[in-house]
């Protein structure tokens, strides 16, 4: 551990709580990386798909004779062929309904997906027939001779408009386009309505909008003639799912597959989920007896492969005379594409995060999950959450308004106290238990965020501006916004950690849960040397081999600090007792009188004695009459009770430019919580990106299909990203509220920044309309583009109320 | 051939060559790739990222759009910033290219930039970095060619050549404005 002793004793500085940079970084910034693409392994051969061109067709005949005989071509497969070997895709783990929920009678319906097409495709993208050859460039030659005959079906792209009664079936087969349904409350909200002295009815929807990590997702398999396994190099977010489904799919034993994270840009949820490409590469790589690559390129990773965020909110507010809620009611339609892939997890988490921080005696929610021919959906940070918070917070300040009441005080009025903790909110969390916030002081941070942000001069420049349309480009409109909510973090059921030394005397963790860019390589080690008595320099983390520990989960659900970290906390408590025992039988010592520091163990009173962890692991192996137990490692697996419940504040200012409709943001502040902070630095940065995408959002980010089904974007020409320019210097604070079930305190925090900023930008736009005198708009979803906003600047004037 | 060329003087290094099916044509090229010469038979389509990515070995320079938006894949071809997506190979011939791997020798220390990144966390998943790096190196080269100032709203709007999915940017800015000799607004020390 970090000593210091200026005077007087010596005070060991946990490493926990430092801001240490990043281990990973050198490689990153040299060139020096090993993302999937960069895996140089001869004789690779590499993959081409045909796609299905139309949102919903029979297919009559596919013709592969042509592609096969393209140069470079070493196998063409259709859907015909793999069906036979191959089982349909099924994202088990996220399917599965927990009792406590099922209880409520869901609907949640299994719908495998086809590994490749053979009768019926139903989205734009869906793989038709795969192509290997040498290169990517022959394979896509190889796939321009396919063909197919297809025969287009209606097909159905608005959720609302799929749920009538004549729509046209988005998946043949089935009865009706829902695939998830569930409903879900306390109270009578009713009653509770009818009593209010305000009640606000609005729908807010958040658009379709696309995880899109920088790297898009990618696969190398290759089978070994020795071992006669597979070995799968894969950029997804959760290795031991991949592995057994892999196994489970083709048949073989979970032995014979070992799948490998290596470097990963980005991943947000779209690499969380498992896809029939991940399938179709290890089975290829099997059946030809050579190594096989897949890498999506852009156009594959905007229109085939995860979409997110496109829900639908019809919500009712109602409030006593002071603003204080009585009752919320949400029925809320998402989009989830061409079939159900992962069930209740981001409608149902969109139901038990709406009403956020508030608290509220009666509450009914309502979600329904509908096929449309539109691609797949995964989770994508926040899963539901920024979605609900965008209705939720958009109808606060309508309620605030209606009030007449400053939007942050309607909030205060209605947050849950620290006192009140643990909070139990009267429904049922995801796990199908009743749900309970842990820990946090909601009141607490929006006062920070209120005077952080300087609301009362805020509101005292908006007193000056000048009202009405002008095209003075000079003139600009200053809004101000805020959002709150919160975010149940650390979804179990565990996640593992092995802490073991080795032959050279250094620390190695291996972990289930791989990096996409969070810096588990700087993190862990630093939980792992607090509990161990190491420094984290003398810790190599392994994360995402499923060769190294056997059970994981992964990296997805803002869960990887409190499983993996608390694992880590927990087999590195094993580890040193387990070093001392071993070291007091090679110093013929007393446990108790030894302790280990920098990965030396010292014997209390005998300053002379030092026996380092190389030398240690050493004399195991010899140690005439010791105990015979093996090198030192230990295992554990950390299984949190309940939800670490993590929570923030965004503020928002901006200014919106009347002539050319762009919203330019002034300032934005974040308060937040999320227990004990690891790395302060990594930790802030976790935040800042999820803004980021979060204001990628709401300000340009917008997957549309026509009404036939096609794409409109598929390059990042059509799917505007935020670039630097977008995003001022984020102000941040903290509290600390440290979560009581798990033993480090920490919450996660990977996702709660990308919840905030559509409701918080939303909400300070409309501010700035109305303070301008447009106070018959009501900003219903994003995305706030230049167009857009001089749309709603044209729109009709109501009549004002 | 893999790695980084040899920077042995005088000798020539030998790309990869195409696959012995493919159709296009082919061209002899010698270029010189940070600081070594290398020799390469092309194909008339190959891009200049998927050369030097895997017929060189230099897989540092990433492909994040192939469609020139991202940045990801930019390189230095004769001193400017060039997205690599967006060029032949065939067209590199007689030029000279520097990628990420040129920045630090490998055992010497990163350069400004690339210290600077670090110092700001300027980086998640790295993928997007290389790109940065070769963007703001060419901007520095070319300024201090042209005896010209940076001023911090030039640096600003040069940082708009990339995309960045992780770190929404702010530590990317002050990676920049440190390497640039400009307060970086750090609040970590
Ligand atoms: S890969 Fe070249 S600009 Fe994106
Ligand atoms: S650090 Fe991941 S894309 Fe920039």
């Amino acid at each position: 551990m970090a000593e210091s002793s200026d005077n007087g004793p010596t005070v060991k500085t946990p490493f926990i709580g430092q801001s240490r940079l990043r281990v990973e970084d050198d490689r990153l910034l040299r060139g020096d990386a090993r993302f999937v693409d960069d895996l140089d392994i001869p004789g690779a051969l590499e993959v081409a798909f045909l796609r299905s061109q139309f949102a919903h067709a029979r297919i009559d005949r596919i013709d592969i004779a042509a592609a096969l005989e393209s140069p470079g071509v070493v196998a063409v497969y259709d859907g015909n062929f793999v069906s036979g070997h191959i089982k349909p895709l099924l994202n088990a783990e996220e399917l599965r309904v927990p009792p406590g929920i099922a209880a409520l009678n869901p609907v949640n319906k299994l719908q495998p997906a086809p590994i490749l097409a053979t009768d019926e495709v139903n989205y734009v993208g869906q793989p038709v027939a795969m192509v290997i050859a040498e290169s990517r460039y022959l394979a896509e030659d190889a796939v321009e001779l396919i063909e197919v005959d297809y025969h287009e079906l209606p097909a159905v792209m608005d959720p609302e408009a799929a749920l009538l009664a004549d729509a046209p079936l988005a998946l043949l087969g089935e009865d009706n386009n829902v695939g998830v349904h569930v409903r879900h409350g306390v109270g009578d909200v009713d009653l509770a309505l009818s009593s209010a002295a305000v009640v606000v009815e609005e729908t807010f929807a958040t658009q379709r909008y696309v995880c899109a990590p920088m790297e898009p997702r990618g696969l190398v398999a290759r089978n070994d003639p020795f071992t006669e396994a597979l070995t799968v190099w894969s950029t997804t977010q959760t290795p031991h799912r991949v592995r057994d489904h892999i196994a489970e799919s083709i048949g073989i034993s979970s032995d014979q597959v070992r799948v490998q994270s290596v470097d990963v840009g980005g991943g947000f949820g779209q690499k969380g989920i498992l896809v029939v490409e991940e399938l179709l590469i290890p089975f290829a790589a099997r059946d030809l007896g050579r190594t096989v690559r897949w890498i999506a390129d852009r156009y594959e990773n905007l229109t085939a492969d995860a979409h997110a965020r496109e829900q639908i909110h019809h919500i009712t507010l109602g409030a006593d005379a002071d603003g204080r809620l009585v009752a919320v009611r949400d029925n809320i339609i998402v989009n989830l594409g061409n079939r159900n892939m992962v069930g209740l997890v981001v409608p149902y988490n969109a139901l038990c995060h709406l009403v956020g921080p508030y608290r509220a005696p009666n509450v009914d929610i309502e979600t329904t999950g509908v096929l449309t021919n539109t691609t797949y959906t995964s989770p994508y940070r926040g899963a539901g959450r920024p979605e609900a918070t965008f209705a939720m917070e958009r109808a606060m300040d309508r309620l605030a308004l209606e009030l007449d009441l400053e939007p942050s005080e309607l909030r205060r009025r209605n947050l849950i106290t620290a006192d009140e903790m643990p909070y139990r909110t009267g429904i049922l969390d995801r796990r199908g238990v009743p749900q309970e916030y842990d820990s946090g002081d909601y009141p607490q941070m929006l006062d920070r965020a209120v005077e952080m942000i300087d609301l009362d001069s805020v509101r005292a420049a908006q007193a000056t501006v000048s009202t009405g349309q002008s095209h003075d480009r000079s003139t600009t409109w200053r809004g101000i916004g805020f959002a709150m909510y919160l975010e149940m973090t650390g979804l179990g059921p565990f996640e593992g950690a092995r802490a073991e030394v080795t032959p050279a005397g250094r620390i190695r963790l291996f972990t289930g849960a791989p990096s996409q860019g969070q810096g588990h390589r700087t993190v862990f080690p630093q939980i792992l040397a607090d509990a161990l008595g190491v420094r984290p320099d003398q810790i190599d983390v392994v994360a995402g081999d499923t060769d190294t520990i056997p059970y994981g989960v992964g990296t997805i659900a803002s869960r990887a600090l409190v499983t993996a970290g608390n694992a880590a906390h927990q087999a590195g408590i094993n580890l040193r007792a387990r070093i001392l025992e071993a070291a007091a039988e090679v110093l013929e010592a007393n446990p108790a009188d030894l302790d280990m520091a920098d990965g030396i163990v010292s014997i209390a009173g005998s300053p002379s004695v030092e026996l380092p962890l190389a030398d240690l692991i050493r004399s195991i192996p010899k140690q005439l009459g010791g105990s015979g137990s093996d090198g030192l490692g230990e295992t554990s697996y950390f299984q949190p009770p309940n939800y670490a419940t993590a929570s923030g504040v965004h503020a928002a200012v901006i200014d919106v430019e009347p002539s050319t409709g762009r919203v330019t943001i002034v300032d934005y502040v974040v308060v937040h919580e999320a227990g004990h902070i690891v790395n302060p630095m990594i930790a802030d940065a976790q935040v800042v990106g999820g803004v980021g995408q979060g204001i990628g959002g709401i300000l340009c980010e917008h997957m549309q299909y026509d009404d036939r089904g096609q794409p409109l974007a598929s390059t990042f020409a059509d799917y505007l990203m935020p670039v630097a320019s977008m995003v001022p210097d984020i102000r941040m604070d903290e509290i600390v509220c440290p979560s009581p079930t798990n033993p480090l305190g920490v919450k996660g925090l990977g996702e709660g920044g990308a919840v905030g900023p559509p409701a918080a930008i939303a909400n300070a736009v409309e501010d700035a309309l109305r303070n301008a005198g447009r106070t018959d708009i009501v900003i219903a979803s994003g995305p706030l583009s230049p167009s857009r906003v001089l749309d709603l600047l044209r729109e009709e004037r109501h009549p004002s109320p | 051939m893999t790695g980084t060329p040899s920077s042995v003087p005088g000798a020539i290094s030998q790309a990869v060559p195409p696959p012995v099916s493919e159709p296009t044509a082919r061209h002899q090229i010698r270029v010189t790739i940070n600081g070594s010469d290398v020799a390469a038979e092309v194909e008339s389509r190959l891009l200049l990222a998927d050369f030097l990515r895997h017929r060189v070995g230099l897989t540092g320079t990433h492909l994040g759009c192939e469609q020139g938006s991202c940045g990801a894949c930019t390189v230095l071809v004769d001193g400017a910033a060039v997205r690599s997506c967006l060029m032949l190979a065939p067209q590199v011939d007689g030029r000279e290219i520097r990628t990420v791997e040129s920045l630090a020798e490998p055992d010497g220390p990163l350069s400004v930039i690339q210290e600077a990144f670090t110092n700001q966390h300027g980086l998640q998943c790295g993928f997007c970095t290389p790109g940065f790096l070769c963007s703001l190196t060419a901007f520095a080269e070319e300024a201090e060619e042209d005896g010209r100032d940076i001023s911090e709203s030039d640096l600003d709007a040069q940082l708009d050549s990339s995309f960045c999915r992780c770190t929404g940017y702010v530590n990317i800015r002050r990676a920049a404005r440190e390497a640039f000799g400009f307060d970086s607004g750090d609040t970590h020390g």
